[in-house]
């Protein structure tokens, strides 16, 4: 293993490293606004689009992102949509993520006790006053380890827009590897550029999980 | 009767296939306190949970304050504000502080005026000797504590009707006298009309303006306090009172 090699390839994995950055938060953010419409939807049984958004979750959990991406990349232009291959990248984040995270928020929002619900309902408390005082903070504090997870999952799918030619991580590695064939060297470096992103926010997580379920409420 | 507060009249109970109240008939006047007894498993707690719409019922009504329920979920959600019921579990919310646990209830529900009310509780907390507590969290109380709290909560809403779930039955022997102590103060001083369900056969025997001896969800007595005690007519009240060892 050459460190001059790993040296010289070190800009253009910064370029890769900021965009899997870039990607990852975009996808991160759009796919927690996607999963609380669905499970806020769920929770609230809205007739007829609880059951559009169950078609939608069930269609986006139950495929490979590559095979979504693919979709989006090919497919779309034949039907005459043409997107960037970043959007791509992008929207079939947030189609994949969505789903996983209306799943994480549900789970937190029904693992609230029916006894708070009932002790909610005892004081006159309205659906929607139930669920913005009682459902809703509890069930977000619930829904965090889930939460976590889904984050550090979609961080890592992002390797996936390689087959679309986005420039992050996996994809200027492998161009790389197919330029100067130091697979060695350029796999060390993708090792290490997702470590860096994964193992300290991975600890973060694991030390805001701890917090909510033993500290907050009280301390 | 005028000043009856709650008739239930031919009220059935089914979980599935499985009838849980026969034909429940009885009626409370203002001011009034009746003790739901009987051996567990025998619908006691099913049948206060139907007074205030926990439960729904298959036939049968009830007539709160001369007036038909209608037992939709809006029209509970209204009477609920009257008829106040405290659990065995307590069930203060645990993310919220004791403070706004009670106020939730009268200012977002009733609307009442926030500096009125916290001056209110106040007063309800000193009473119970809480008040240091205001802005402690659940967790941070014991269980006697804890079940004080939901009594102030269900008391902020000013109900006109109490309903206590086995109020004691998850606490410690020696928090069971202070909450016990309140529910007697409610009937002395306030006057409230009250269901209690309780396994204190002591406390049933001091407050029971009435039974109610419930078996295998049927009414088998409806007698004053005092005859049940001591001339219970049924031979199932006599062994079920026999067993209890008070």
């Amino acid at each position: 293993m050459s460190w001059e090699i790993i040296k010289q390839s070190l800009p253009m994995f910064q370029q890769g490293f900021v965009l899997t950055l870039y990607l990852s938060l975009i996808g991160i953010v759009g796919s927690a606004i996607v999963g609380i419409i669905c499970s806020l939807v769920q929770y609230f049984k809205v007739p007829v689009l609880d059951k559009v958004l169950q078609v939608y979750i069930e269609i986006s959990r139950n495929t490979p992102l590559l095979i979504q991406l693919f979709f989006l990349y090919y497919a779309f232009p034949a039907m005459g949509i043409k997107l960037s291959a970043q959007l791509c990248g992008i929207i079939g984040l947030i189609f994949l993520g969505g789903s996983y995270m209306a799943a994480g928020f549900s789970g937190g929002f029904n693992g609230v006790s029916k006894k708070q619900v009932e002790s909610g309902k005892a004081i006159g408390l309205s659906r929607w006053q139930l669920a913005r005082y009682i459902v809703f903070p509890q069930g977000f504090a619930l829904s965090i380890p889930a939460l976590a997870a889904n984050i550090i999952f979609l961080i890592k799918e992002t390797s996936i827009f390689t087959v679309i030619a986005i420039p992050e991580l996996t994809n200027t590695a492998l161009d790389l590897i197919g330029l100067y064939y130091n697979s060695n060297e350029y796999l060390f470096v993708l090792v290490v550029a997702y470590a860096i992103i994964l193992i300290p926010l991975s600890l973060v997580l694991t030390l805001l999980e701890r917090r909510v379920r033993y500290g907050t409420f009280g301390n | 009767m005028a000043n009856e507060v709650l008739k239930v009249e031919h009220l059935e109970k089914y979980y599935q296939k499985k009838h849980v109240l026969h034909d429940i008939n009885f009626s409370i006047s203002k001011g009034e306190v009746i003790t739901l007894l009987g051996p567990s498993g025998s619908g006691k707690s099913t049948l206060i949970r139907c007074l205030n719409g926990l439960e729904d019922f298959r036939n049968g009504e009830i007539t709160f304050e001369n007036k038909k329920v209608v037992p939709s979920e809006k029209n509970w959600q209204q009477l609920r504000q009257k008829i106040g019921m405290v659990f065995q579990s307590y069930d203060l919310f645990p993310n919220l502080t004791v403070l706004d646990n009670i106020m939730l209830g009268p200012t977002k529900v009733q609307k009442r005026n926030v500096e009125e009310v916290k001056k209110e509780i106040d007063e309800l907390l000193e009473k119970v000797d809480l008040l240091d507590y205001k802005n402690a969290y659940p967790r941070q109380l014991s269980g006697g504590q804890k079940q004080r709290i939901a009594i102030v909560r269900a008391l902020a809403l000013h109900p006109e009707f109490m309903l206590f779930d086995e109020v004691t039955a998850s606490l410690d022997p020696e928090m069971v006298r202070g909450v016990l102590n309140i529910i007697q103060d409610l009937a002395d001083q306030d006057d409230m009309t009250m269901i209690i369900v309780t396994h204190e056969m002591n406390f049933a025997q001091q407050i029971a303006d009435r039974v109610l001896f419930l078996k295998d969800g049927s009414i088998l007595e409806d007698t004053p306090g005092k005859k049940f005690f001591k001339d219970p007519t049924t031979d199932q009240a006599k062994e079920f009172l026999q067993s209890m060892d008070f």
